[in-house]
């Protein structure tokens, strides 16, 4: 079936359109998603064509947003809610975690949780240290909550498609940075890119690159200039934190015998943690290196924009993480 | 409740020592810091102190037997008690193989000294690298470069590291070519066939005529030491003469004033003169360790000590240039006396940054001496003689001369730098005064 280049905002607003046009029971809703068209614009025109009823403008109130989608789902709909940057996510924090990620087990299954929290991410636009975070990781640390961050927009379409047709509750992720960002996207509307499953990016043979989000983008360019010097990197995109899915990441690293994950997080307790200490676990034989993290700096974000992009991971800095350990 | 006694480690490169006798038996009463045992490592007679009291329950191994560091030699607690049962084995044993299993590998480090009633088994080459103990099996290398090393039987001292500081890599192991296998003719079974790097000379002489004597631990260690110093270390020398006479009037008038358990030697003023001059040079009290230089802040000079049934070893006059003569004089007595008989402490061996070797007692004219890697050089002092000198006023007269001369590690310096340490060597023995500021 027929591509098209399209922005990952764009890749976003046809997935929503489409499973809104499939399935009357998936609506959306959050802070002027509606006349406004939403913050990022994901939602532009949906208040024309679907109306009130499925495109609702909230009150500003994180956890009223996400604990009524909770009630929503349990009582047999599909809302789609977005929280304008996950910063504000930590508000929720306990109609996610408490409730939406524990319902299906607590009430023994009798009731599903087949919600969505869609919420921008991702930092070095001089939105400051309370409004520049990426904490994930953190979402993902608890069990009955899955956790995506598209890398690109065919990705993003194929990964929000699979979220919305999910009977468990989703945290999805959009960095904020790759929303104008175009690539190539399926036309078919059943193209899905199933919860948990990681992509191979790049193929090589001298260093597993491990990425997600805009870690991805990161590891290309590296690997890119890493080419120049005759230095093959393999790069995985993780797609999702959960599931993890570490079947690529283990299957490269038998080839690679290193490993450098690239993260836009905080490198504490972090995706990197994880991903390293999976790899020391499992593929001890197989390591010839110590597994390098390049992360964001262990600081709040300054909000000068050189110094915060000195905080920030980039393609450079993986590249410098490569050499370490080549 | 019973507690273990484990082997300590007696010196810093110790891996293991023979056990010569138990000085205390099962049932004995002990203070923490009884002497239990003496065992024989690489370079000396080391007694090992328990670390806690009570009522040996246990002692493992009999002399003779090779005790591997950190292994459990005993056990004690309360009278009464039985030692427990012996799966209860300390971690760290586990690691290690055991010293019975030990003697027929190949790998060990301790196997150089260790393989004189081993099967025949092919020469080990020289290690490419020093091991240290900060890594598993002293070898920095990568968990997938041990196993492939491991799977092909690669012995990972042969190899050398590629990697971050010198980590032993996938690469290096499959880009490994073994050394060619010895030509056949394994050594007779009852050869003694000491594992150090040298050569065979075929059969082993036998017969009336000749006696064949075991290669010690001490003597093969200094074998594997010079060799690796010979072959390794590019020497240069620098000789320079120097006029004794004040050195030796010195010395008179301070042992005048002094006990004789306090006199001075000439060689004390030496030590004492060749580590002030190191205070100007410090490059040359700085180890060599391939891709770095590791300049040392204090300066401690081994003293080379021949040893009454042979062989030498090399006690340490610490801080030499911040010591008076006559605490010199003093420790060097006692380190000394105890190298002689064997009783040598294991910080009397540690820390030399710089050594020097006398034979003025045996009258030579001078000698060359070879440096006791990775130290940068060894001053050779040679006999001090009357010998015809031009005095000031142009007429002849008698003097008294010492011949020294310095080998210098070229790696690490260079002949002008060894020449004006000569120089600044020279002005001190000349003017000694100094040496008493």
């Amino acid at each position: 079936m027929a591509e098209r280049n399209m922005s990952m905002r764009d890749a976003l607003r046809i997935a929503l359109h489409e499973e809104m046009e499939r399935d009357d029971t998936v609506f959306v809703m959050g802070e002027e998603v509606a006349y406004w068209h939403g913050t990022h614009k994901v939602t532009r025109e949906f208040i024309n064509e679907y109306g009130e009823s499925r495109v609702k403008d909230t009150p500003i109130s994180e956890m009223a947003i996400a604990g009524a989608a909770v009630g929503a789902a349990m009582a047999g709909l599909r809302p789609v809610a977005e929280i304008m940057t996950i910063n504000f996510a930590f508000l929720a924090f306990d109609a996610i975690i408490n409730h939406a990620a524990k319902i299906r087990y607590m009430f023994d299954g009798q009731f599903k949780v087949p919600m969505v929290v869609r919420s921008a991410t991702g930092w070095g636009m001089q939105a400051t240290a309370s409004h520049s975070q990426t904490p994930e990781p953190i979402f993902a640390h608890f069990p009955g909550v899955y956790v995506g961050c598209p890398s690109n927009a065919r990705d993003a379409k194929g990964m929000l498609k699979a979220a919305i047709r999910d009977d468990n509750p989703v945290l999805f992720t959009e960095v904020i940075a790759l929303y104008p960002k175009p690539s190539p996207v399926p036309d078919d509307p059943d193209f899905i890119i199933p919860i948990g499953k990681s992509d191979l990016k790049r193929e090589g043979d001298h260093v597993t690159l491990v990425a997600y989000g805009r870690g991805v983008e990161w590891a290309l360019q590296a690997a890119d200039q890493l080419e120049k010097d005759g230095v093959r990197a393999e790069v995985v995109d993780m797609r999702w934190l959960r599931p993890l899915d570490m079947s690529l990441v283990f299957e490269s690293f038998k080839k690679t015998n290193r490993c450098v994950v690239v993260e836009e997080s905080l490198p504490h307790f972090s995706f990197g943690s994880e991903i390293a200490a999976q790899i020391q676990e499992q593929m001890f034989d197989y390591m010839d290196a110590p597994i390098k993290r390049v992360s964001a700096l262990d600081v709040p974000l300054p909000f000068a924009h050189d110094i915060e992009l000195m905080a920030l991971p980039n393609a450079q800095k993986v590249v410098d993480a490569v050499k370490e350990i080549l | 409740m019973a507690r273990e006694i484990l082997m300590p480690q007696l010196g810093a490169d110790m891996t293991e020592g023979t056990l010569l006798n138990w000085l205390k038996q099962p049932g004995d009463q002990v203070q923490p810091g009884d002497i239990i045992a003496e065992v024989e490592s690489d370079k000396a007679t080391i007694e090992v102190p328990v670390e806690s009291g009570g009522t040996i329950l246990e002692l493992k191994g009999q002399p003779g037997d090779a005790l591997t560091v950190g292994s459990v030699i005993g056990t004690i607690g309360e009278a009464g008690e039985s030692a427990p049962a012996p799966a209860k084995a300390a971690p760290v044993e586990a690691a290690q193989p055991a010293p019975a299993a030990e003697k027929q590998t190949n790998g060990a480090a301790t196997a150089e000294a260790e393989a004189v009633d081993a099967p025949p088994a092919p020469p080990t080459p020289e290690p490419v690298a020093e091991a240290n103990g900060d890594y598993p099996d002293g070898i920095k290398a990568s968990p997938i470069a041990r196993r492939i090393a491991a799977e092909r039987g690669i012995d990972l001292r042969q190899v050398r590291g590629s990697g971050p500081a010198g980590r032993i890599v996938k690469s290096d192991i499959e880009g490994y070519v073994a050394p060619p296998a010895p030509k056949s003719a394994p050594a007779p079974q009852a050869t003694p066939a000491p594992a150090i790097a040298g050569q065979t000379w075929g059969t082993l002489p036998q017969g009336p005529d000749v006696e064949i004597i075991d290669v010690t631990r001490l003597r093969s260690r200094i074998a594997t030491r010079m060799i690796q110093s010979k072959q390794q270390v590019p020497h240069f020398y620098v000789t320079s003469a120097m006029d004794t006479q004040a050195l030796l009037a010195l010395r008179v008038e301070l042992n005048n004033e002094l006990p004789d358990d306090q006199k001075i030697t000439v060689n004390d003023l030496i030590i004492k003169a060749a580590g002030l001059t190191l205070v100007d040079f410090p490059n040359l009290n700085t180890h060599f360790y391939g891709d770095k230089l590791v300049r040392y802040k204090r300066i401690n000079i081994g003293i080379a000590v021949a040893l009454p049934n042979g062989g030498l070893m090399n006690v340490v006059a610490k801080d030499v240039d911040k010591t008076s003569i006559g605490v010199i004089a003093r420790r060097n007595k006692e380190m000394i006396g105890r190298a002689r008989e064997g009783k040598v402490k294991p910080e009397d061996l540690e820390g030399s940054t710089f050594t020097v070797s006398n034979l003025g007692a045996y009258d030579v004219e001078h000698f060359l001496a070879i440096i006791n890697p990775p130290e940068a050089a060894i001053l050779a002092v040679g006999t001090a003689k009357k010998i015809p000198v031009v005095l000031a006023d142009g007429t002849l007269g008698v003097g008294n001369q010492m011949k020294v001369t310095i080998s210098v590690d070229h790696r690490v310096s260079d002949g002008a730098e060894g020449a004006q340490y000569m120089q600044k060597f020279k002005a001190l023995i000349e003017n000694p005064m100094r040496l008493l500021i």
